[in-house]
């Protein structure tokens, strides 16, 4: 037995940014063996699917959430008070690989900078470059300052920090690090990844797609890859993923 | 404690709880859960002859109490499923259905061979996908198509033959009948329903296929008639499925006519619905000093 799906207690809530909310879910079990890039499948009252929602942090207690509202789901989510119960399916999918003595480059764009807290914490000094549309949407900075990250932040608009892409930041530092982790919409990885493939770093993107039943059965979340021999199959976010070489991903 | 055992066409099921082809890959997944010998029986995803990519994604929607998917039938091919699969399901002590699917009707009968000559129990054969380009649901909106596949692949299959219906026709019992005209000992219903969800935003059908096939609790209505309808016509038994959820959706199903039952889109919001319903249906019977499931199926009253 390697999946449960368990209600937990709901213990704060809070609105971080514009329709951006942060949850922290009192979750012994699944925090203390929770990976980097791992994500939790969270029942929504009403709703016929679960969402599927990237682990942002764990302190071995509690797992913390950190989502947008996009839709119905997200929304009724946004609203659970604190004390509600949450039933969660989690840790699921195969998350970031962090071998030690690496320095490593996390990249979060948008809503796909939460789950880069958590894969921060476990490299040594990381360099990690964080992009969104504009200072409404910032989160998580001081998070990233207090676990001794080299933090960048960057503006679509350059209403807060750089003005410009987090891949514009990249190629400028891309020589100081050895490896690159990304999540964040399909464009800026396809641009990540292309710029990895460029300087000769590996890279590890965390993919999204509409997903069912988040275990690797349903086979609805595909994704195309490359095998080694060329052909292209496909594969899956949930099960084969959500992280996967980026060498491997048809762009 | 009531007996749940029930029998479809020879082939005893410890419980009437399938799981449906398609939600439940080869049941490897869902083992990391609970032991498969909770369920009466899996109906394996759908298995075609060569190995299937199936259609680029997104292949899922949300709809209001369901779901659209269009997988396009992604699976490994027959001799990769019965050669790597079908040993390990086999040791899970539970009814294994092999759900199959083609283009022609050559491609039914070469797998009712294939799988002839195999381990798996049962033989359902899935003429209802609305999600393929050719073969599919072609073969299942006619009588005509589907009487002389059924007779095709009868004549071929060695194994209690299963036929699954699409809801995607004007008289269901008259399908029912031509199935078991030509042979099938027992038939499953309802597939999906196909159905649409466009994104406002951008105009674009939010599943890559466009269309979809509509399961889940929104399509339990229309499952109850339609097996009732076939029920009424044909003395083969019937596996009721279509967004049964509860343990008294599986109740009232059973009461329109369904000797065993599917289970496939709950499972996305509850994993151990099978074990539930499993257990609400026995206390229900306790209760209501019901022996056997047989005595609560078909047993409708219509006005």
């Amino acid at each position: 037995m390697k999946y449960d799906a368990q209600a937990f207690e709901l213990i704060s809530n809070k609105e971080i940014a514009n329709g951006i909310f942060d949850w922290t879910v009192k979750n012994k079990s699944l925090s203390s063996i929770a990976q980097p890039g791992q994500f939790a499948h969270i029942a929504v009252p009403g709703k016929t699917l679960r969402r599927p929602i990237s682990i942002c942090d764990t302190d071995g207690e509690n797992l913390r959430l950190v989502f947008q509202v996009k839709g119905q789901g997200t929304e009724i989510m946004s609203q659970l008070k604190e004390g509600a119960s949450v039933d969660i399916i989690a840790p699921l999918g195969n998350g970031f690989k962090i071998e030690k003595g690496k320095k490593y480059c996390f990249i979060g764009g948008g809503i796909g900078v939460p789950p880069m807290l958590y894969a921060a914490k476990a490299a040594c000094k990381p360099l990690v470059i964080t992009g969104f549309r504009s200072k409404d949407f910032v989160i998580l900075q001081d998070d990233f300052k207090s676990i001794g990250a080299d933090l960048v932040l960057a503006t679509d608009d350059g209403s807060t920090g750089i003005h410009g892409f987090v891949t514009d930041v990249l190629k400028e530092r891309i020589n100081e690090v050895d490896e690159i982790c990304a999540c964040g919409p399909f464009p800026m990885l396809r641009a990540v990844a292309q710029a990895a493939k460029e300087n000769n770093k590996p890279c590890q993107v965390s993919l999204e797609e509409r997903m069912g039943c988040g275990v690797g059965a349903c086979l609805v979340c595909a994704c195309k890859v490359k095998r080694a021999n060329g052909e292209e199959e496909y594969l899956h976010v949930c099960k084969n993923g959500p992280v996967f070489n980026a060498e491997e991903v048809v762009f | 404690m009531a007996d749940l055992k029930v029998n479809v066409a020879g082939v005893e099921f410890s419980n009437p709880l399938i799981a449906a082809s398609g939600r439940f890959g080869f049941g490897r997944e869902y083992n990391e859960f609970y032991p498969l010998s909770v369920l009466g029986g899996i109906s394996c995803k759908g298995i075609t002859l060569k190995k299937r990519d199936g259609n680029p994604p997104p292949r899922i929607a949300e709809t209001p109490s369901g779901i659209l998917n269009a997988v396009g039938l992604q699976n490994p091919g027959v001799d990769h499923f019965i050669e790597k699969d079908l040993p390990w399901l086999k040791e899970q002590d539970t009814v294994i259905i092999a759900n199959i699917a083609g283009n022609t009707e050559e491609d039914y009968c070469m797998m009712a061979e294939k799988f002839s000559d195999s381990d798996v129990d049962m033989i359902e054969m899935n003429i209802s996908c609305p999600n393929v380009k050719s073969g599919g649901v072609q073969f299942g909106t006619s009588c005509a198509t589907v009487g002389a596949i059924t007779k095709a692949v009868r004549a071929k299959c060695k194994k209690p033959l299963i036929v699954k219906l699409s809801p995607n026709v004007a008289n269901i019992a008259d399908i029912a009948l031509s199935a078991e005209a030509e042979g099938a000992d027992a038939l499953s219903m309802i597939n999906t329903l196909t159905g649409m969800r466009i994104d406002i935003n951008t105009r674009r059908p939010i599943i890559r296929n466009n269309t979809g096939g509509l399961s889940g609790p929104a399509v339990f209505p229309v499952a109850v008639r339609m097996v009732w309808q076939a029920a009424s016509a044909v003395k083969i038994p019937i596996i009721g499925m279509g967004g049964i959820s509860t343990w008294q959706d599986a109740v009232e199903m059973l009461i329109a006519g369904a000797t065993a039952l599917q289970i496939g889109t709950v499972l996305f919001s509850d994993p151990y619905a099978p074990v539930k319903i499993c257990e609400g249906l026995s206390k229900f019977m306790d209760e209501n000093g019901i022996k056997s499931i047989s005595e609560i199926s078909g047993t409708i009253k219509p006005w």
